[in-house]
């Protein structure tokens, strides 16, 4: 009797998880996304999976797309947050575009608006449960950034969420350079995708890659990469590693 | 026991189509003391008159730093300025809190002209009692505009507000072509010298006039005393007449600043606003 009092009173029982109305865990995620500054602008690669838990649900989100006209925005996380957010910035930058007087949000305004985006929604304990990319050029000035779903932001010569901090980024750290060609750049963008590819479980072969200019977005049609599984180390993973898996 | 039966209320209309009220708060503007503002492609000046309002008072601000790239000269009620210039600065540190770039000088003047103008329109409200002569930098390059209390703006290479600012237009439409490809220096020297017309015959001292200059790697500041001085005293215009270069001038000057006094004093405001013909224009 004694205990069921006190249970009563216990303040923790007046949070109840039954009626949340926030986000607890995402539904429907993406991985990873990187972006490289190159010789003329910025290229970005993504691939199309959409992980519903760890099954991988479909196989066909597109998960980069142009914002205004100067700015490119790759998100991983939480699809439909991805869309909700699409949706503030198609109004943000429509009224940007009413104001008709020769002014225009570049990408530096659009990262720092997604920053307070993220945080306000984290401070609300309601996050939007993504990692953003977001690259442009404008003025010939070339711009890539990254904030995460609780607001921490940064802006880089190359960047990656997820995964891709930890298997990409070293890659980029030794093989990236300032005056990249399209074709380096694409090149080495598919080689971190393909470290991806065979080590994420999350990634499948089916990818696009953005390219952002001062001449505007382009974003490839899907493809998908070379791979072989014949490596010794992929024929008996848990050779070395006994007792796990 | 009424003047005039159709301005007692902003809303209401005269048969003619003319809005009273809206009117004498654009009387309001001429009766503050001068504020000029001019431009060139990378600079804008602004400068004012002070004038104290008794012999025991200091006199009041009328040049205000917004954000490091735009301010603004007022003319007129300086309480509905100081009002109003809360508002802009506080708009423009919203914009770089959000977007970590300036407000561009254009969107900042539209929400300040919306919001004269909503006064114009409510019957429970009065219109601002302030002009506005807003400076600033963004993109675009350099801006000068003019806020009027009816909730017109206008964007302008060179402009003059308050009493007697018809005689530093007159000046500034004289010299305004070379303005845009103008020095700095060039700027503050035509902004003296439209100042100096304004006080018709009184001897321009630095304790009498603010300059404020806002350009491409120069934040908008005032500048001290000393400088404005100095600068005067460079210039020659201390003394009783006018530089040789200006000689032409001055009997112009004094001829509109004439016309612009006797329309102050003699005409009534309802008549005087829509004729004169360098008035805050309303009706543009």
């Amino acid at each position: 009797m004694n205990l069921m009092d006190s249970s009563h009173s216990n303040p923790m029982s007046l949070c109840s998880q039954a009626d949340s109305q926030r986000t607890l865990y995402p539904y429907v995620t993406g991985t990873s996304v990187i972006g490289v500054k190159y010789k003329d602008g910025i290229l970005m690669a993504a691939d199309m999976g959409g992980s519903y838990g760890s099954t991988l649900r479909y196989k066909s989100v597109e998960r980069m797309k142009p914002i205004g006209k100067h700015s490119l925005l790759g998100a991983s996380g939480e699809i439909s947050d991805f869309q909700e957010i699409l949706h503030y910035l198609d109004e943000l930058i429509l009224y940007d575009n009413m104001w008709d007087d020769g002014n225009s949000l570049g990408p530096k305004e659009v990262h720092s608006y997604l920053t307070r985006v993220m945080y306000n929604r984290r401070n609300k304990f309601n996050p939007l449960w993504n990692s953003l990319v977001l690259g442009g050029v404008k003025n010939g000035q070339k711009y890539l950034g990254t904030v995460s779903m609780i607001g921490v932001h940064f802006e880089d010569n190359h960047v990656a969420t997820g995964f891709g901090n930890h298997l990409a980024r070293p890659i980029l750290r030794d093989e990236w350079h300032e005056d990249l060609s399209f074709e380096d750049g694409v090149k080495l963008l598919e080689k971190c995708m393909r470290v991806l590819l065979y080590r994420d479980r999350s990634a499948v072969n089916k990818l696009q890659i953005a390219k952002i200019t001062e001449e505007g977005v382009t974003i490839s049609q899907p493809y998908s990469l070379k791979t072989f599984w014949g490596f010794s180390a992929f024929q008996n993973p848990t050779v070395g590693a006994e007792g796990s898996w | 026991m009424f003047r005039n039966q159709y301005d007692t209320d902003v809303t209401t209309w005269s048969p003619a189509g003319r809005l009273f009220q809206v009117e004498y708060a654009m009387e309001a503007v001429k009766q503050g003391s001068a504020a000029i503002g001019l431009r060139s492609k990378t600079h804008v000046v602004l400068a004012c008159v002070n004038k104290a309002n008794s012999e025991l008072s200091s006199h009041q601000k009328k040049i205000f730093k917004v954000d490091d790239h735009i301010g603004v000269a007022i003319a007129g009620l300086t309480a509905d300025g100081r009002v109003l210039s809360r508002y802009m600065r506080s708009e423009c540190i919203n914009y770089s809190f959000t977007y970590e770039s300036p407000l561009p000088v254009g969107r900042l003047v539209v929400q300040l002209a919306d919001k004269a103008q909503v006064c114009t329109q409510r019957s429970w409200k009065r219109p601002y009692g302030v002009g506005l002569l807003v400076a600033g930098l963004d993109e675009s390059g350099a801006h000068l505009y003019y806020n009027c209390p009816s909730g017109n703006y206008f964007e302008y290479q060179a402009f003059a507000i308050g009493s007697r600012s018809q005689a530093a237009k007159t000046y500034l439409e004289r010299r305004f072509g070379t303005f845009q490809n103008s020095s700095r220096e060039d700027l503050i020297k035509d902004a003296l010298f439209a100042i100096r017309e304004t006080l018709q015959g009184e001897k321009l001292k630095s304790s009498i006039c603010t300059v404020t200059v806002l350009g491409v790697g120069e934040p908008f500041h005032i500048l001290d005393q000393e400088t404005v001085q100095g600068l005067i005293n460079a210039f020659e215009m201390a003394g009783e007449e006018a530089p040789a270069a200006d000689q032409g001038a001055a009997g112009e000057e004094g001829a509109a600043g004439e016309v612009v006094a006797a329309a102050e004093e003699g005409a009534a405001p309802e008549e005087g606003a829509a004729t004169e013909e360098g008035a805050a224009p309303m009706d543009i």
